[in-house]
């Protein structure tokens, strides 16, 4: 049981973190305290086109010194600094938040048609599997990750989330079961431009592990969640899928249904199900995933965990309680409940 | 000198009390145990195979059998199975010959894996109220969607190449008519038809009574190519080449002239009364290339219409060979483990080669896996798969499907007993003589054939269901809902499995 809240302004209208904070903060029942986190889009409007690589250190010796040798190897760090917290009597600081504003070297990687972020990736994978005292928890551009071991307004609180603008939040309160409540294991989980907050436990882990690690991702934190953040990557960016038709992937309709389909969108789903069938996430889960171009929210195929979706305006709330949206944003017009595997789409507009 | 005889193996004996002398057991066994004298039914047990056709027809439970009658002195080498295999080759000087599948007590390690189940954290799934997807797709997938965008209509350019469509991950393994009777064989194809699943023909072509049943048949090349013509592979839903099998890896089949009757001489297209033996390689497969040439030559004489399917035996090097089949045009890759039946192998074969099939399974899926080409072709489990437990694991460890044998023949009747070979199966199995394949009606065979693939199918959902899985996709490769126990490290690694309590 987890509670996860996300908003996008489709006018790429910023907002503050305040309200999402106290959105977490009313599903608190949802959380044990061992986790909680934000990501934010557009808060780095200073550095639009460096990867913000979040990096939680154990220590800013060796690990550090290890880190600040791979990136000054494969790209250039324009800037780095220690993110700002704040302490907490409830939150003890495990690790060291520290953020580099890095800009890869494009001709260092060859073979790919995406240089950068070929590249971004193969270093969040590198150091999270060798250098040990350093996680990287967040690499995309102009984005955030911000969470920690803790109760959402104590994480919100540590960082200061109020000072920070985006035009999409995402955020989740946890209550770990399949892992301790470390700080790699809180959400969201990010890659590159993407992030992932889920509700749930994937059943299908395994498969879709082996699935993305025999296409070159490495699956290092231990939770289910990061494989939906990597399998988002890789049909999204490198098969070049629309988000929707990613949800279908990971959450297609039943052959049943399918077999009722007109000849010409069956053909369709039948050869995206069977091209993509190691990637079909089961178990119950409700996520939502954000990349700089909108928000997707989905459930699993028979809807095991809930969703709630919300709109006012431009704003776009997907929510796993309507309580906690009506606590964001009290105005809410329209507020309804997406069936098992529907994809919830927010996409912005140019 | 005479070495004189070994001990009996069964010893039977008829409860004269309750013998209400019907002489069902007489009419019954086919190896000539029982003849009558005097009005007295007198027993020979030297002849007897247990194969239990006695037993099950008396009436009145009066026959008992028992195995071992005569001790040797015990040793913990000097087995009396060692020792009479000597005593055997010293008079004969000849291959000792056996049916059925690997007989040596080596640990099984399905027995030795755990599926999982959902507590609290995730609902299990009841298969009875909420839908259940074991349809699987046999064939080459594509590595990637292709598809171009015209004003949001998607247009698919990705053409799925052919695939069999099971309606569940079991199918029944190759078993030739010539082996197996008729009237088996057409018990195991309308069963398939019935539960909408697949049948391999066999290297033994495909009788005309088959031919309704053709949309359901894979028919198989072997090294011998009898039966094979143009009409014989358009009949086949898809096509098989065998290049080994798991009970005897290495050396061709082998079909004992008793068993080549008239019809199967005209199926098999050989003469009459000849034994028919398969030659060790296809002559015209000396290297993977090869192997490649003749997929490709066979799809391209069926139209690029059908699937073909290459199986080899689980050797030590399996994955690799694998990885290489994977590589040509063929569809699937059967694997087929050291324990899988067969009506006549060189017992020292099918005792002493191969490797097991959970280990290959997890092997040719784990290289598959890492050469990033796994989901691209199918993999077909077989050998030594016994129920829906064996089933279950052998898709977690990485098969898509799997092929039964055994166990079909023993949904027919089949007790095991070995003597395949001799082709006078008391079930009408695995004989050829018309007075014994009579013993088998197809309508009832076939529906206890079905019967057993709709138990498995429905155990199989139910274990889904309870470890939180609405597909069969989801199980596939799925370690992380198996866990070892008293497995040593090695073998965990090679099946990427985790211990128990891990």
């Amino acid at each position: 049981m987890c509670g996860i809240i996300g908003v996008i302004d489709r006018t790429m209208a910023r907002m503050d973190g305040s309200s999402i904070k106290k959105a977490l903060g009313l599903m608190d029942e949802r959380g044990s305290g061992e986790g909680a986190g934000y990501v934010a889009y557009g808060i780095y409007p200073d550095y639009p086109d460096c990867y913000a690589i979040h990096v939680f250190f154990d220590n800013l010796l060796e690990p550090k010194s290890d880190v600040d040798k791979i990136l000054q190897k494969w790209g250039r760090i324009v800037h780095q600094e220690e993110i700002p917290t704040y302490e907490q009597p409830g939150l003890k600081k495990e690790h060291i938040p520290w953020r580099y504003f890095f800009k890869p070297y494009t001709d260092l990687m060859v073979g790919t048609t995406n240089p950068d972020d070929d590249n971004v990736k193969r270093l969040v994978m590198t150091i999270n599997s060798n250098v040990e005292g350093a996680l990287v928890f967040s690499s995309g551009i102009n984005l955030g990750v911000f969470k920690a071991s803790g109760w959402p307004e104590d994480v919100a609180n540590f960082y200061r989330i109020e000072d920070y603008k985006g035009y999409i939040w995402l955020a989740h309160n946890r209550y770990p079961t399949n892992t301790a409540g470390w700080w790699g294991g809180a959400h969201p989980f990010n890659l590159l431009d993407w992030s992932v907050v889920h509700n749930g436990e994937i059943t299908s882990y395994g498969t879709n592990r082996r699935y993305v690690e025999s296409n070159g991702y490495k699956c290092t934190m231990s939770t289910d969640t990061e494989v939906v953040a990597y399998l988002f990557d890789f049909l999204g960016r490198r098969h070049g899928l629309p988000s929707d038709m990613i949800v279908e992937a990971l959450a297609p309709p039943f052959w049943d249904e399918i077999d009722e389909m007109p000849e010409k969108q069956e053909e369709f789903m039948r050869t995206l199900r069977l091209t993509y069938g190691p990637a079909l996430m089961n178990g119950p889960f409700a996520i939502v995933v954000a990349t700089k171009d909108g928000i997707v929210g989905f459930t699993d195929r028979i809807k095991l965990r809930p969703l709630v979706v919300g709109e006012n305006g431009a704003r776009l709330y997907i929510s796993s309680e309507e309580a906690a949206i009506r606590v964001m944003d009290p105005e809410v017009e329209k507020i309804y409940m997406p069936r098992a595997g529907e994809p919830v789409i927010g996409s912005v507009v140019e | 000198m005479s070495l004189g005889s070994v001990p009996l193996k069964y010893k039977i004996s008829i409860d004269r009390e309750q013998c209400m002398k019907c002489m069902r057991c007489v009419d019954n066994c086919s190896y000539g145990v029982y003849r009558v004298e005097d009005d007295k039914i007198l027993i020979d047990s030297r002849k007897c195979t247990a194969c239990h056709r006695c037993m099950s027809m008396c009436p009145r439970d009066a026959i008992m059998l028992q195995e071992k009658p005569v001790d040797y002195r015990s040793h913990p080498l000097w087995t009396a199975e060692a020792r009479e295999d000597v005593i055997n080759q010293a008079r004969t000087g000849k291959i000792i010959l056996a049916g059925m599948g690997n007989a040596i007590d080596y640990p099984i390690i399905f027995d030795r894996l755990v599926l999982d189940a959902c507590q609290v954290t995730n609902p299990s799934i009841d298969p009875l109220r909420e839908p259940m997807e074991l349809r699987t797709y046999l064939g080459k997938k594509p590595a990637k969607l292709e598809f171009t965008k015209n004003n949001g209509d998607v247009e698919l350019s990705t053409k799925l190449a052919p695939n069999l469509k099971l309606d569940t991950p079991i199918m029944i393994g190759h078993m030739s008519y010539g082996a197996i009777s008729l009237n088996a064989q057409l018990s195991l194809a309308k069963a398939v038809a019935k539960t909408g699943t697949f049948m391999g023909t066999g290297e033994g072509g495909m009788h005309d009574a088959i031919y309704p049943y053709q949309d359901h048949m894979i028919v198989q090349i072997a090294s011998g190519r009898f039966g094979v013509d143009i009409n014989y592979l358009e009949r086949g839903a898809a096509i098989e080449i065998k290049v080994g099998q798991g009970a005897k890896p290495g050396i061709g089949g082998h079909l004992p002239g008793e068993k080549v009757c008239s019809d199967v001489s005209c199926t098999r297209m050989i003469p009459l009364g000849s034994d028919a033996i398969s030659p060790a390689p296809h002559h015209d497969i000396y290297s993977i290339e090869d192997l490649a040439q003749l997929v490709r030559s066979l799809k391209e004489a069926t139209n690029w219409e059908k699937p073909v399917f290459v199986k080899i035996a689980a050797v030590h090097n399996v994955a690799a060979i694998a990885a290489g089949i994977a590589r040509s045009s063929a569809d699937a890759v059967v694997i087929d483990g050291f324990r899988g039946g067969t009506g006549a192998a060189p017992k020292v074969f099918r005792d002493n080669v191969g490797i097991p099939i959970e280990a290959a399974i997890a092997a040719v899926d784990q290289k598959l896996n890492d050469q990033g080409i796994r989901n691209e072709i199918s993999l077909i489990a077989s050998g030594g798969i016994r129920n829906s437990a064996d089933l279950a694991k052998s898709i977690a460890l990485g098969a898509d499907a799997i092929y039964i044998g055994t166990a079909s023949l023993i949904a027919l009747g089949c007790r095991v007993c070995g003597n395949c070979y001799r082709g006078l199966c008391p079930w009408g199995i695995a004989t050829q003589r018309s007075e014994l394949v009579e013993r088998i009606d197809p309508q009832v065979g076939s529906q206890n054939v079905a019967n057993l693939i709709n138990a498995w199918t429905l155990e199989l959902s139910e274990l889904m269901g309870a470890a939180g899985l609405n597909s069969i996709e989801s199980l596939r490769g799925n370690r992380e809902r198996l866990r070892g126990y008293m497995l040593d490290e090695g073998l965990l690694n090679v099946l990427k499995v985790e211990s128990v309590g891990a």
